[in-house]
Parts: C-alpha cells; structure tokens; sequence
C-alpha cells in the first residue's frame, strides 16, 4: 500500500493558499514524517488525505486510485485518523467509543461481532487503556482520550495511519509508546509532529513545510540543519547526533544573541 | 441527590394513575429507588432485559388504568372482560373500546414517536437540549397544518392526507431553518444558538398561525386550532388511528437499523466522516425522517412538548448513548409518560379535559431549566 499526493492544493475563498502543490509519499512499513512552524499547513494537508477536506486542487492517491473517486466508507477502512477535536458524544463508554472504530467495515445495522470486541479489548492494551474500558469517555483526560482514539484507529485495521500531533497531550512515557507502537504497526504512517527531536528519532524521513510548500525532505539527518532550523523557525539552534540513540538531536539556543529572528 | 430530581417529578406526575399497580413494578428509576443518589457514574446500565420487561409491564399497567379511569370509573376486572371480547354490549363497553382505547393507543404513538424524534434529534446536534417543540419543529408543522384547516390549502382531497402531508412539510422547513441558523461555522452546535433559533423560529411561527386566525377567523376553526397550539389527544378515533401507528413503526424501526450511523454523529462531524460516514447525506434522509414522524404525529395530536426532551435524558440513564439499545428504551418510556400523562389530564380537573400539552409543558419546563443549569455547571467545571 502506498500513499502518494499529487500537488496536492487547498486554497481559501481569499485566495491563500494554506496547502501549496505538495506531492508526498509514503510507503507501508514507513513512518513519515511532517513538521514546520503553527500554519505552515500541517493540519490542512493532513485534513484534505484523511477526508474531512477536499483539496481545491491535485490528488490523493492510494496505490493509484484517486481517493476523490473513493466514498467516505472506502476511505475510512484504509485510512485511519485521530481527529484533533475528539468530541465527548454524550456518556458513550471508552469501549463503545473504540468499536466505532469497526464501522467502516460494517453495514450500518450490522451488530459488533465478539471478533469485534476481541480487536477492541486488544486495541485498549496496546495502547495502556485497558482499565479506562467502561470508563465515560466524556470523563477522561486529553492524554487518556488520545490514547483511546488511537486505539479506535487501530481497531479500523487500515492500511494508513495519519495522525496529527499524536502526541500532543501525552505525558512522555506514553509518548514514546505511542510513537514506537505506530512505527512498529507497518502501515503507511504520515504523521504531523511538533517535536523535532521525537520526529527525527521515530520517522524514517521527514518533510518540511513552510507557508504551505514543501522546503525540504528526506532523511532526518539530512533535513534537520541549524541552516534549515534559522531559515524556516527563525530559531537559532544545535544539531548534532547522539551517540546513543544514533538520531539527531536538536537543541535550541534561546539565550544566544540573534537567537530569535524579529 | 440532584441528578435524581427530575425522575422523580415525572414519577410524581403519574403517580395517581398508577397507584394501584406501582407496587409490582420493579423500579424504572435506578437501581437504588427514588431520592438516592446513583450508584455509579450514569455509563454503569441495568440489565437491558430487565429495562425492557419493567417498561412493557409499566406500559400495560398504565393502559389498564387509563382504560378504567377517567369521568366514568370502570372496575378493571371489567375492563379486561370488555378486553378479551367476553363482556356483553354496554355502555362500558363503548366507553372502553370506542372512546378510551384509541385515545390509549394515539397517546403511547405520539409519546413513542416524540420520544425517538427527540433522541434522533439530539444526537443530530449533539446537545441534550434538542427537542422537536424547542427546536420549532412542532410549530412549523402545526402552523402547516392550520394553514390548511383555514385557508383551505389543498381543498378538495381529504384532510386526512392533506393535514399530515403539509405538517410533514411544514416540520421539515422549520428544522431546515432551525439547523441552518443554530449550525456554527465549524459545524458544531452551542445550547445557546440552539434555543435561540428554536425559539426565535417558533415564535415566528405561532405568530403565523395567529395571523391566519384572526384574518381569517370563523368560531369553528377558532377551536380546532386552540387544540393544535396546546396539544391534546382528545380527537382520538379507531379510523385515524392507521397512519400515525404506520409512520411512528416504520419511522421507529429504521431509525433503530441506523443505530450505528446515529452513535457515529455523536463523535462530531469530523470525526463520523472519518469513520466512514458520509455526513451530509445521512442527515439529510435524518431530517426527512424525523419530520415525517413528528409532522405525522403532530397532525393528529398537536403539538406536545418537552416528551422528547425528557424522555431521551430518562433513557439514557438507564442505558446509555448507544442508540441500538436506547431507542427502543426510549420509545416505551415516552408510550408510558404519554399515556399516564393523559390520563392525568382527564382526571386531575374531570370532567374537564386539560390539553395534554399543558401537563407537558407544567413537568417538562422546570425539567429543562434544571438541564440547563446543569449543562453550565458542567462547562464551568474544570477539564
């Protein structure tokens, strides 16, 4: 399974491009990786693969076939995501919430199977929520409905996994765990990421985005330059391999002169 | 304590009616009774069986003694007698099958229906506070159905196809507009835009139906149209009975066979399109069906409020979110409510029939200001 974009565009009413001819790909068993500066356009392009956009202008394609053509069921039981805003959805429990996660392969009055609840309660485990099972997911904290929505995407049994700042709200044991979990699933994984030292340990290669356009890509230690760090972040910053985890590391410099570029 | 309030207030309401009988009933309430505090957060269910059995139970109960009740008091043991075709012609006879019984029957149809509308419609837009009365779309089909009653829209056909068919559409602009005015930006629905709109557009068009009236008036119609605004299931009879009771199972079931899609809404918009939902075009056939029912059931019984605002809270209580298991719970439950409620409204100030609709609204008001306090208690508390 390959997941390729194609000058993928999203354009405004205003005319703004906020996603600028991005063609991308990412390959089964391969974590890649996007990054850049709050609006260069992560979340909108990362929107338009998963479906909840419909790009102005280009392709999504997977393995060939132009996921415009595709329905949203289609979609849904190849791509998985975990949406930004996970909404609360009433008092549904933490198990209910996660076997959503098999209505993709489902006709809309079929029931859940016990095959379905086996997947659910394995899901929970991988992702440490097995306690949370019958928990009110209204109820749960940012870190631990995160962890339940990527149980929910596991449970989907796609082909790619596109997540957004999987992250974001996760204290960093449990970061490192998602992260290894995602890497070690061997789907195609495109993941939006904050964390440039997390991204250039876990992502095989990363693309940089800027004002919406490709900058840059390719492996992280050919991508992550303090030159690359001034021109795109304006932030002065050290780069240099770790000797134990043989990943670049990146350290910022906040406190030298002209760090911060006005 | 509180979150027990208003069920007991609904029990309240029909505890005359069902005095006789409450004692057999196991209670609908929550495992610990009335006035305890819940034994758990509201995810922890009782027995779905156990919920379905005591509601048929409480449903039967409360048929048996609507049947028996009322300006004429008829022993029960007749009653079943006059039920199982063993009695002979009577006077009870005619008052039990010809005037009670389809009054019954309407009653449990349009609490059902109401109360699965409610449901539907609150999952639709995701907040508790939904309801085919506050959302107007009661009034736009009663003010669709007057315009046909007064101007004579349609003359010619039978008013019984004309009166539903233009409640039907009159229901279904109204939630159009309601939906379209409430909907944010984002695609989500704040409690505050909601009420606004249900409001501001079912002022709008009560005031239309005042308007027709007072133009057009003529003493007859001045009467029908009383009941419309007030709800009440007075007009019950055997020959009308067949296309509310068509609509409400129809209606009922396929909204029951989309249980899954329905679950789905209540993860937000963005999150059923990526489970595989194609949004716009479930809630497009959601908007027709919702209408159709309460169109339908407004039509013969005017509109009656705040059944699909409680009911569904009640339900979910006892259940949970998850639509395959709550709609059926709040079908019966809203029979229930309904029929007990009527027959309140018969006997409380016999021989004076009280609109139904004003015993609603009496509970159902108080019910939802608790709602809303509760809902700003909640997004005031920290995350």
């Amino acid at each position: 399974m390959r997941l390729r974009t194609e000058d993928l565009t999203y354009e405004i009413p205003s005319g703004r491009r906020l996603v600028d001819a991005v063609s991308l790909t990412v390959s089964a068993g391969e974590t890649v990786g996007l990054v850049g500066p709050n609006g260069s356009g992560k979340t909108t392009l990362l929107r338009c693969v998963y479906g909840a956009l419909r790009p102005t202008g280009g392709r999504v394609l997977l393995d060939g076939e132009d996921l415009a053509d595709a329905g949203a069921k289609a979609r849904a039981r190849r791509i998985a995501t975990v949406p930004q805003d996970g909404q609360a959805g009433f008092e549904l429990t933490v198990r209910q919430i996660v076997a959503m996660g098999r209505s993709p392969h489902k006709r809309f009055w079929e029931a859940d199977t016990a095959a379905d609840g086996e997947l659910v309660r394995g899901a929970l485990e991988r992702v440490g929520a097995a306690d949370l099972a019958g928990r009110s997911f209204a109820r749960l904290s940012g870190g631990e409905r995160q962890r339940v929505l990527t149980a929910r995407a596991l449970v989907q049994e796609p082909a790619v996994l596109v997540l957004d700042e999987p992250t974001n709200h996760l204290d960093i044991r449990y970061q490192l765990e998602i992260l290894g979990l995602v890497r070690d699933l061997g789907t195609a994984n495109l993941l939006a990421l904050h964390d440039l030292t997390l991204a250039a340990y876990y992502c095989d290669r990363l693309y940089v985005l800027d004002a919406g356009r490709v900058v840059a890509s390719g492996p992280p230690k050919d991508v992550l330059t303090g030159e690359l760090l001034a021109e795109v972040y304006g932030v002065a910053a050290e780069v240099a391999v770790h000797p134990a985890t043989g990943a670049p590391t990146v350290t910022y410099l906040p406190g030298v002169p002209g760090a911060i570029r006005p | 304590m509180r979150e027990f309030q208003p069920v007991r207030r609904l029990r309240t309401s029909r505890e005359a009616a069902i005095a006789g009988v409450r004692g057999r009933q196991p209670p609908v309430s929550g495992r610990g009774g009335i006035g305890e505090p819940p034994a758990g957060p509201p995810t922890r269910t009782l027995p779905y069986t156990l919920v379905i059995t005591a509601l048929v139970l409480a449903l039967t109960a409360a048929a048996l003694a609507a049947l028996a009740l009322g300006s004429v008091r008829i022993p029960t043991a007749d009653v079943i007698q006059i039920l199982t075709g063993n009695a002979d012609p009577s006077p009870y006879r005619t008052i039990v099958l010809d005037v009670r019984l389809p009054r019954v029957i309407l009653g449990a149809a349009v609490g059902a229906g109401l109360a699965v509308v409610g449901t539907t419609l609150q999952a639709l837009v995701r907040n508790p506070l939904a309801d085919p009365f506050l959302l107007g779309v009661s009034s736009g089909a009663s003010a669709a159905a007057v315009s046909v009653i007064v101007l004579g829209v349609g003359a010619g056909m039978a008013t019984t196809v004309t009166i539903p068919a233009a409640s039907f559409a009159g229901a279904f602009l109204a939630l159009l507009v309601v939906y379209a005015l409430a909907r944010e930006p984002g695609g989500g629905f704040t409690t505050t835009r909601l009420i606004l709109a249900g409001v501001a557009v079912s002022y709008v068009l009560s005031a239309l139906t005042s308007l027709i009236l007072v133009v057009s008036a003529r003493a007859d119609h001045l009467k029908e149209v009383l009941y419309w605004t007030l709800g009440g299931l007075g007009s019950a009879r055997w020959d009308m009975l067949a296309l509310p009771l068509t609509v409400l199972a129809v209606g009922t079931a396929l909204l029951i066979a989309l249980a899954r899609p329905l679950d789905l809404l209540l993860v937000g918009e963005e999150g059923a399109t990526v489970l595989g939902l194609d949004t716009a075009r479930f809630r497009a056939g959601v908007f027709v069906l919702t209408s159709l029912v309460t169109g339908v059931l407004v039509a013969h019984s005017g509109a009656i409020g705040f059944v699909g605002l409680m009911v569904p809270h009640a339900a979910r209580m006892l259940v949970g979110a998850a639509h395959r298991a709550l709609l059926p719970v709040a079908a019966l439950m809203g029979a229930v409510f309904l029929v007990v409620a009527d027959l309140a409204a018969r006997t409380v100030a016999a021989p004076q029939d009280i609109p139904v609709g004003v015993l609603t609204a009496l509970t159902g008001g108080p019910f939802f200001l608790w709602l809303l306090r509760r809902g700003r208690a909640r997004e005031g508390a920290p995350a």
